[in-house]
């Protein structure tokens, strides 16, 4: 269970996306928590409630009071707020 | 219940005794939403229910009297098995605990082995899963209350287990 000051990393179990954002995420060498949800969309309200939408991944960075949504926009913050310029 | 016959009783057990330290685990804590790891020693003070594998009887007995006698108002409940995360999100759902109590998804069953409450199937060859048992576990991870089952099957004291909620 995390902190509340910890990243929180809402994902899909064998979700691509997911594993893309996991990568970045480890490559950089961040800590974070993982809620796993359900492939259902109908079962993510949980997601919906942070991010608006329920697609995973979402990225919650208390780090930066940043929630993102869709890889391609999270693996571009991580690699912009953490990763000097980008990888 | 009387029977005309002797019920089969469980081998000796090696669970932790009240004032004894209860053991810390890490295993993903499943709730009506999504699961996550956590420790045990993040949810205390908290009633820790090992039970039979979500779908037999004794699951569904025990997690009813549980939801009918409202302990989820009085204290944090959570419960140990070896079902998957998304075979806990679906119980806890089918019997209305869903924002109630959360389940620790322990598939290999190490969980109930490091208790001591570890239970070895006949007939179901590589499948183990815990014996009932009930521990109330305090903020310090001492061990306040416990009760193990010796008879296959056997239901937790209710009333027993009710008394020594906080």
């Amino acid at each position: 269970m995390p902190d509340n000051d910890e990243r929180t990393l809402y994902r899909l179990q064998a979700c691509p996306f997911c594993e893309r954002v996991v990568r970045k995420l480890e490559g950089y060498d961040l800590d974070y928590n993982s809620r796993f949800v359900e492939p259902l969309h109908s079962e993510r309200d949980a997601v919906k409630r942070v991010s608006g939408s329920r697609t995973v991944p979402v990225l919650v960075d208390p780090e930066t009071g940043a929630t993102l949504s869709e890889s391609a926009n999270i693996v571009r913050y991580l690699d912009t707020q953490y990763g000097n310029g980008g990888s | 219940m009387e029977l005309d016959f002797n019920v089969t009783e469980l081998p000796p057990h090696d669970a932790p005794e009240e004032g004894d330290e209860a053991p810390d685990f890490v295993r993903p804590l499943v709730n009506g939403e999504y699961w996550e790891e956590t420790a045990l020693s993040e949810v205390v003070p908290a009633l820790v229910v090992f039970y039979p594998m979500n779908g037999s009887f004794p699951a569904t007995y025990i997690w009813q009297e549980v939801r009918d006698r409202s302990w989820t108002d009085e204290t944090t409940v959570v419960g140990v098995t070896v079902s998957t995360p998304y075979s806990h999100k679906r119980f806890l759902k089918e019997y209305g605990l869903d924002g109630e109590a959360r389940m620790f998804a322990d598939p290999s069953n190490a969980v109930a082995r490091e208790y001591g409450v570890a239970h070895d199937l006949d007939g179901m060859r590589g499948v183990e899963e815990p014996r009932p048992a009930v521990f109330f576990v305090g903020e310090s991870m001492s061990v306040e209350y416990a009760w193990v089952a010796d008879e296959y099957p056997e239901f937790p004291p209710y009333d027993e287990v009710e008394n020594a909620l906080p």
